[in-house]
C-alpha cells in the first residue's frame, strides 16, 4: 500500500503539473517558441528521435566514463591518505582548490591544451574534475573511521597492511564511498553538461549543445526534449547508485535498513 | 610461562600508566586482572599481545611467542560479515584452505552456543551473542593463550553469569592460558585460580591472591570468602 502511494502520488503531481502546462499554453495562446506545450516537446523528442539519441549517447558515454574515471582516482588517492598522513598533508590543500575552483573558468583551457578536435576527452576530462572531490573526502573519512580495536586484532593475527586494508578499512568506508558517489554521479552529469556549453557549437554533439543549438533556431519543443532527456540520465544515474547502495548495504548496514 | 618484569607504560600525554609491573602466568592458569578503572589493566594486556611496546622492563615467554586469542570490552565483530566470516577471520589470515575454515569455524560457534546463528550478521545478534561470536573467533585458531579486556563488563547479569560459566567450561576443556582482565570481584573470585590486584595508577601488583580450585558455587560459603579476601585486597591496594 505505501509503496504503491510512492508511486502513484508523484505521477498524479506530475499529469496535473503537465495538464495545467497544456492548458495554459492553449488557453493564453503563448507562442512556441517562448514556452512550448508538453505535446509539442513530446513531438520534437518523436520527430528528432534518431538524433536525439545519438546526442543521448554521446552525453552519456562522457557522462559515465568521468564517473568512473573520478571514482577510481579519488579512490586511490583516498586509500593514499589513508595510509600516508604525510601524502594527505601534502596533497589535500591541491583537491581542494581543485574543488573551489569554478570549473566553468577553467573548462576553456582544458579544451585548449586537449584541443577541439579531442573533444570528447576535454569534456570527459572536465567533468572527471566536478565529479573527484564528494569522492575523496567521503572515501577519506569512510577509511579512517575503521575499527582500531578491530585494526589492532588483524595485527595480532599478522596481518598485512593491505589485508587490513582490503578486509577492513574498505568495507568500513562502503557507506561513506557510496554516499560520496551518489553525489558524484549527478557532478559528472553536471561537468558534462558544462563542457558541451563551453565547447559549443561544431564541435560538441551531445544533449546540451543540442539545447544550445535548438535554442539558437528557436526550436524551444526540440531544447526541452534534450532537457528531458538530461533529467532522465541524471534520474537513472542516481536510482542505479541507490539500488547499487541497497544490494551491498542492506544485511548489514542501518542505513538501508527499514525497521519494523 | 609468560613473565613481566617492572615493566613501565606511559601514554602519548605522559601519564603514566604502569610502573613496575611484575608478575608471572603458569602455563593452563587462569589468572585475572583486577583493579579500579584506568589502573591499567588494558594497557598491561595490550603489551603481553604486543599490540604496544613497553617503555620499560621486560615481558618474556619461556620459547617462542604463543598463538594468541584476544577479546575486547566491545564485541568487535565485522558488521558486513556473517557470524561465520567473522570467527573465520582468524583462518583466514592464515591461509587455511576455505572448506577447512568454515568448519573449524563453524565448531568454534556450535561450541558456545551458536550452532544455528552461522549466517546471522552481527546487527541481528544480541549483546550476548555477539561476545559469543567474538569469543569463538579468539578460540578458533586454538590459541595457547587467551587474553580478555573486560568482556563481559557491558552485558547484563544473567548472560554474563552465562556467559562466564561458557568460558570456565571451554578453559578446562581445552587448556589455554587465560588472562581476565576485569573490574568486579564477584567474576574475579568466580572465574580464576589465582587473582592479581593492582594499585590505582600507575599499576603494579598490590596482591597476589590464589583461590581454591574447583568448580565453583555462587551461593557456597567458599565462594563468598574468596570474594571476601579479593574484595578486602582491592580496598587496601586503593588506600
Amino acid at each position: 500500500m505505501r509503496r504503491l502511494a510512492d508511486l502513484v502520488l508523484p505521477v498524479l503531481v506530475a499529469v496535473l503539473l503537465l495538464g495545467f502546462w497544456e492548458w495554459k499554453v492553449a488557453h493564453d495562446a503563448i507562442p512556441a517558441y517562448v514556452l512550448p506545450a508538453p505535446s509539442a516537446i513530446l513531438r520534437a523528442l518523436a520527430d528528432n528521435f534518431p538524433s536525439l539519441m545519438a546526442s543521448l549517447w554521446t552525453t552519456l558515454t562522457v557522462t559515465l566514463l568521468a564517473f568512473a574515471a573520478a571514482t577510481i582516482a579519488a579512490l586511490a588517492l583516498a586509500i593514499l591518505f589513508s595510509e600516508s598522513r604525510a601524502a594527505q598533508r601534502t596533497l589535500y590543500p591541491y583537491a581542494v582548490v581543485i574543488q573551489v575552483t569554478p570549473v566553468v573558468a577553467i573548462a576553456p583551457f582544458i579544451l585548449l591544451w586537449i584541443g577541439y578536435d579531442r573533444v570528447t576527452v576535454a569534456e570527459t576530462i572536465i567533468a572527471v574534475v566536478v565529479a573527484f572531490f564528494p569522492i575523496l573526502s567521503n572515501a577519506t573519512l569512510g577509511l579512517r573511521s575503521a575499527d582500531f580495536n578491530l585494526i589492532d586484532l588483524m595485527r595480532l593475527y599478522g596481518a598485512s597492511r593491505w589485508q587490513i586494508l582490503w578486509r577492513v578499512r574498505l568495507p568500513t568506508a562502503l557507506p561513506a564511498l557510496l554516499a560520496g558517489m551518489k553525489t558524484a554521479g549527478g557532478l559528472a552529469l553536471i561537468g558534462a553538461v558544462v563542457a558541451e556549453f563551453v565547447a559549443g557549437s561544431g564541435t560538441a554533439t551531445g544533449l546540451a549543445w543540442r539545447i544550445i543549438e535548438s535554442t539558437n533556431r528557436l526550436d524551444i519543443a526540440t531544447a526541452f526534449a534534450a532537457l528531458a532527456l538530461l533529467v532522465l540520465v541524471g534520474l537513472a544515474i542516481f536510482h542505479g547508485l541507490s539500488l547499487v547502495e541497497y544490494l551491498l548495504l542492506r544485511r548489514w548496514h542501518e542505513s538501508a535498513i527499514t525497521r519494523r | 610461562m609468560l613473565s613481566l618484569s617492572h615493566v613501565a607504560k606511559r601514554y602519548p600525554n605522559g601519564t603514566e600508566a604502569l610502573a613496575g609491573l611484575s608478575f608471572t602466568v603458569g602455563d593452563g592458569a587462569f589468572v585475572s586482572l583486577l583493579g579500579p578503572s584506568g589502573c591499567g589493566k588494558s594497557t598491561a594486556l595490550r603489551l603481553i599481545a604486543g599490540l604496544l611496546p613497553p617503555d620499560g622492563g621486560t615481558i618474556q615467554w619461556s620459547g617462542a611467542k604463543p598463538e594468541m586469542g584476544f577479546v575486547f570490552q566491545e564485541p568487535t565483530l565485522m558488521p558486513w560479515a556473517t557470524a561465520l566470516a567473522n570467527v573465520r577471520l582468524p583462518l583466514d589470515l592464515q591461509n587455511v584452505p576455505r572448506a577447512e575454515a568454515e568448519t573449524r569455524a563453524e565448531a568454534a560457534l556450535a561450541r558456545i552456543g551458536l550452532g544455528g546463528f552461522a549466517r546471522a550478521y552481527p546487527r541481528e545478534l544480541s549483546g550476548g551473542m555477539k561476545m559469543r561470536v567474538s569469543i569463538a573467533r579468539a578460540l578458533v585458531a586454538q590459541p595457547k593463550i587467551l587474553l580478555m579486556d573486560e568482556p563481559f563488563a557491558a552485558l547484563d547479569e544473567p548472560a554474563r553469569a552465562a556467559l562466564n560459566d561458557d568460558l570456565l567450561r571451554l578453559w578446562r576443556e581445552d587448556g589455554m592460558t587465560v588472562i581476565f582482565v576485569t573490574h568486579s570481584v564477584s567474576e574475579s573470585a568466580y572465574l580464576s585460580e589465582r587473582v592479581l590486584v593492582m594499585t590505582p595508577r600507575p599499576g603494579r601488583i598490590a596482591a597476589d591472591i590464589a583461590l581454591p580450585p574447583g568448580p565453583r558455587e555462587r551461593l557456597s560459603p567458599q565462594f563468598l570468602e574468596s570474594q571476601r579476601l579479593v574484595s578486602t585486597a582491592l580496598q587496601k591496594a586503593a588506600a
